[in-house]
């Protein structure tokens, strides 16, 4: 016992100090669905956020499809990495509804230097729709504890941009100016989740503009508590590089703003939606009423200490089940 | 009165300029008239061989020209204002041409005395071959600014030769070779700006180079609608009234994607039945041929090897009675059918094409290539299921073992000394060259690309000061960028027949994957400057559609670059694709640094392919493994086995 306590300790220091493979066999670890391997995975996770400096940001990019979210991503990256920072990357990728497999194909517009700070995984999604697998938010967990700045970019094709607000802190929506998609997202109330929209593609010129425009109108109409975060509509085009930029610094503004307070909420959410999860997966709707409904299972995790993973294990034996 | 001959050529080149220029001057002196130059890949992609990205590349595929000294050697003895050099080379076509023009000058041969062609399409690039360099945009300006320096300095050169043969390599149809290249020439054409009173000169000296299957009485048919819709493109979009100026001039290299490793013996009819189609009908016979060796699919052919192609075209044209008649289709309600059948549907595509935006629109929006690797699909599918017959590979495939293959290696190899070589002779070069005329020199190409001046001048100052491909190439890299283009496999999708096929595997995926505790992830990876991608797609396609999770980068990654990806994506195993036979210098450093199985794919030699698996490759494939699905179950035990999952 002793001995895989100090190859674990090993391992997180190891994942902590940016070793690659390091990083790599914890990603391993966790990603296994095998029921056995999830006691190991909740250990593994403990020590990891328990390690993990609190100021560390988790920044979700979404988007539909033809955006150019990994070219975003990739001017994005290379801006951190050039004002020192590490960053890790999770890329998903839709999962082919046919076979069950998938083509992950962002990193092919990711091109870094071997010898950089960065460490991009791609992870095909739950399913079609892009949903995030439970394998992406223990991935976070992980990546967070190597790197300064983790980004996660998912296919906005409706479920994900759901998600995403359960695994990131601060959400960038990425549109491309004429799509019709812009009003599809005001009607569905998307438009509510993000903190920092990009009209993307804004060399694109008078298309662009007058997006920019429906958009800053929207937000205008929406009513905000004093002292709430208004989301800052960004024209930005990663082919001249107009744009990354303030890109970049509202994310960091953002990140400034969620300091006072809002951080904990947004980590709270993220930790009730991971363990809710994976305690519907396991043991269904009828495991939640064993546990006396949602809303009093929502407010166990909240109030439990410790991971996301502790939290369903505590779940579990309020319900009376094994975990 | 008897047609002329066509030229007859070789495609080659290898190892260094002095033995290519050895090789040129025995072929010709064997009756070729004509030469065809193949350039290794670092000069194709404009890197000098000292590069990191050259490893295991320069003198592979072809000769490696870095500066003037190298070009120099190349032509030595060969009188250029008589020759007709075809140049395959296309992202530093510009660059290749300023040094042909600097050497003849350095001979005191005139510009308007020099005749050949430069391929310099680089649309096909994108979606085939896979040298480009630059962004499609600034490509193509690149393009028009050598064609309008040339139809003033170089009149009787060719300064594009718009090919549809490397869309037939990749598996386009009849219809798809036919309609994307010509979409592709008008793209070109557009571009051209030109007093009106040039447009007709500049159409006539556009060039075709295309390909020839071996269904030979539809590849007739292709050529016959390829040289009416010409006609009539010239007529009607570009107002071209002179008759000459509107003919559809081509050349050939016939197949090679039907050429099969197993009984190799068997290409040398199909080389000869393939060179009918370009040949029967004078209408629209070919002005150039060349012929690949029967022994393309094993590795480099030897000179023995070419020559026996040559000699199938010197049989064709003066032993046959081919040359002695008009047209012999003139009049067949067959053949006019045929023609109108696929001239109809190539009129379809085009318009399809240009209310997307234009050729260079569908190359960026990836539509394209997603109808090419489609299309290669279901070719591959078709020989799979035995739909399509091809002799010894899934028909007949039992009979005597192969006389052309016995003893002494049957391909060629090139000595690996070669590139160290020509590093060596490159760094002299450096250093023996003037300074100042270098500096100055780039400083004026950078000068005219900065005022977007045309770069040809510039360049053959370039040529004379002693630049290097390298220092030529990022030069132009600084102010265009660097350019990588859509795989073409996110989209596409692997035909239906396969469909119950994959089914039992994708069950024995899904177990493995199980086991293993997450999906079995797999990276393709392409290392080298090698572009030939399709292989490495159908098994990206292949490979997802029976379930795997699949990284794909496309091509041009270092070896570092693929090793550094494998371990940040947790793949099981890696799958390489190396077509250029660098398969040597890359594979094994891949597979010593992985913690998983690495294979190989591509054209490797049997000698080759065991020294791979004795430095630690686990599986070799090459043109003779066919069947994708085999491969794919023998990858998926090959990770298993080696995760611990039975």
């Amino acid at each position: 016992m002793a001995s895989t306590d100090a190859a674990l300790e090993t391992l997180v220091r190891g994942v902590c100090a940016g070793d690659a493979t390091a990083i790599a066999d914890a990603l391993a670890r966790v990603e296994d669905t095998r029921p056995d391997a999830l006691e190991p995975t909740r250990v593994l996770v403990g020590l990891l956020e328990a390690a993990t400096p609190r100021e560390r940001a988790v920044v979700g990019l979404t988007g539909p499809p033809g955006a150019g979210k990994s070219t975003l991503a990739g001017a994005l990256v290379a801006g951190w990495l050039a004002e020192g920072h590490g960053v890790g990357m999770v890329a998903v990728d839709p999962t082919s509804r046919r076979s069950g497999g998938a083509l992950l194909g962002d990193r092919a517009r990711l091109r870094f230097r071997p010898d950089e700070r960065v460490f991009v995984r791609s992870m095909a999604a739950r399913d079609q729709l892009g949903g995030l697998a439970p394998a992406t938010r223990a991935a976070v967990v992980v990546l967070r504890a190597a790197f300064d700045t983790v980004l996660v970019e998912t296919v906005g094709v409706g479920q994900s941009e759901i998600d995403i607000e359960s695994v990131a802190e601060t959400i960038v929506l990425v549109l491309q100016p004429g799509s019709g998609d812009t009003l599809q997202f005001m009607k569905a109330g998307i438009l509510e989740i993000p903190d920092v929209l990009v009209v993307h593609k804004w060399d694109l010129g008078a298309q662009a503009t007058r997006t920019r425009a429906d958009l800053e109108g929207w937000l205008r109409l929406t009513t905000l508590e004093p002292g709430a975060w208004r989301a800052p509509v960004i024209g930005a085009s990663s082919q001249t590089g107009e744009g990354v930029a303030e890109v970049a610094r509202a994310i960091a503004s953002h990140r400034e703003h969620l300091a006072h307070g809002e951080l904990d909420t947004r980590r709270t959410r993220a930790r009730v939606a991971w363990a809710l999860e994976l305690f519907v997966r396991r043991y269904g709707s009828h495991g939640i009423e064993r546990a006396g409904g949602s809303a009093a299972a929502e407010a166990l995790i909240a109030a439990s200490a410790g991971s996301a993973l502790d939290a369903f294990s505590a779940l579990a034996r309020r319900a009376g089940l094994s975990a | 009165m008897a047609d002329r001959p066509w030229i007859f050529r070789t495609y080659s080149g290898h190892s260094n300029a002095r033995a290519s220029n050895a090789l040129y001057r025995q072929n010709l002196a064997k009756g070729q008239t004509g030469l065809s130059i193949a350039f290794d890949l670092p000069t194709q992609t404009g890197y000098d061989a000292d590069h990191p990205l050259a490893a295991g590349e320069v003198g592979k595929v072809g000769v490696p020209i870095g500066s003037i000294s190298d070009m120099e050697q190349l032509f030595e003895g060969i009188p250029l204002d008589q020759m007709n050099t075809s140049m395959t080379i296309n992202a530093t076509a510009a660059w290749l041409l300023a040094l042909y023009v600097a050497v003849a000058e350095r001979h005191g041969v005139a510009r308007g005395a020099l005749s050949g062609t430069t391929q310099n399409d680089i649309v096909k690039e994108y979606l085939s071959r896979g040298t480009y360099v630059f962004p499609p945009r600034p490509s193509l300006d690149l393009t028009r600014q050598t064609i309008e320096w040339t139809v003033e300095q170089v009149p009787k050169w060719n300064p594009i030769n718009i090919c549809s043969y490397h869309l037939q390599e990749v598996g386009a149809t009849p219809v798809q070779e036919v309609a994307f290249a010509l979409a592709n020439a008008m793209a070109v054409l557009d571009s051209v700006r030109v007093p009106r009173e040039k447009l007709g000169p500049v159409f006539g000296t556009i060039s075709f180079f295309c390909n020839a299957g071996i269904r030979f009485i539809e590849e007739t048919c292709k050529m016959r609608a390829f040289t009416r819709m010409w006609e009539r493109i010239g007529l009607e979009r570009y107002g071209v009234t002179d008759e000459n100026q509107r003919r559809f001039r081509y050349g050939v290299q016939v197949n090679s994607l039907g050429l099969t490793e197993a009984q190799p013996e068997n290409n040398v009819p199909r080389i000869a039945l393939e060179a009918l189609g370009v040949t029967l009908s004078r209408d629209a016979r070919c002005r150039a041929l060349q012929l690949p060796a029967w022994n393309e699919a094993l590795g480099l052919p030897r000179p023995w090897d070419q020559q026996w192609s040559l000699r199938i075209q010197q049989i064709l044209a003066y032993e046959t009675d081919i040359l002695d008649y008009p047209d012999i289709f003139e009049g067949s309600k067959v053949i006019e059918k045929k023609t109108a059948e696929i001239e109809t549907a190539a009129w379809a595509e085009i318009r399809r094409i240009e209310e997307q935006g234009g050729v260079i629109a569908a190359v960026e929006s990836g539509y394209m290539k997603r109808a090419l690797v489609e299309s290669n699909a279901r070719r591959v599918a078709m020989i799979e299921s035995g739909e399509r017959f091809v002799v010894g590979v899934n028909r007949f495939e039992h009979g005597e073992p192969s006389k052309l293959v016995q003893g002494e290696s049957s391909v060629m190899s090139v000595d690996e000394s070669a590139g160290r070589e020509q590093v060596a002779r490159l760094r002299a070069h450096r250093a023996s060259r003037n300074k100042t005329e270098v500096e100055g020199a780039l400083r004026a190409l950078r000068d005219a690309l900065a005022s977007g001046a045309n770069v040809m001048e510039s360049s053959v100052r370039c040529a004379h000061a002693g630049v290097t491909t390298g220092e030529w190439s990022d030069a132009l890299r600084a102010v265009y960028g660097e350019y990588r283009a859509p795989t073409g496999v996110d989209a596409a999708a692997a035909p239906r027949s396969d469909a119950v096929l994959l089914a039992g595997l994708r069950k024995r995926v899904d177990e493995v994957s199980q086991k293993l505790g997450r999906r079995l992830k797999l990276l393709v990876g392409k290392p080298g400057l090698d572009g030939h991608s399709s292989g490495a797609e159908q098994i990206a396609i292949f490979a997802r559609d029976a379930g795997l999770e699949v990284v794909y980068q496309g091509i041009r990654m270092t070896t570092d670059e693929i090793v550094t990806a494998a371990l940040q994506e947790g793949v099981h195993l890696i799958g390489l694709s190396i077509l250029s036979g660098s398969h040597l210098a890359l594979a094994p450093e891949i597979a010593r640094r992985s913690r998983v199985p690495v294979i190989v794919g591509g054209i490797i030699p049997e000698e080759d392919a065991a020294k791979l698996r004795a430095e630690g490759v686990a599986a070799v494939y090459t043109p003779r493994d066919y069947d994708v699905l085999r491969i794919l179950r023998e990858m998926v035990e090959i990770a298993a086995a080696a995760h611990g999952v039975d």
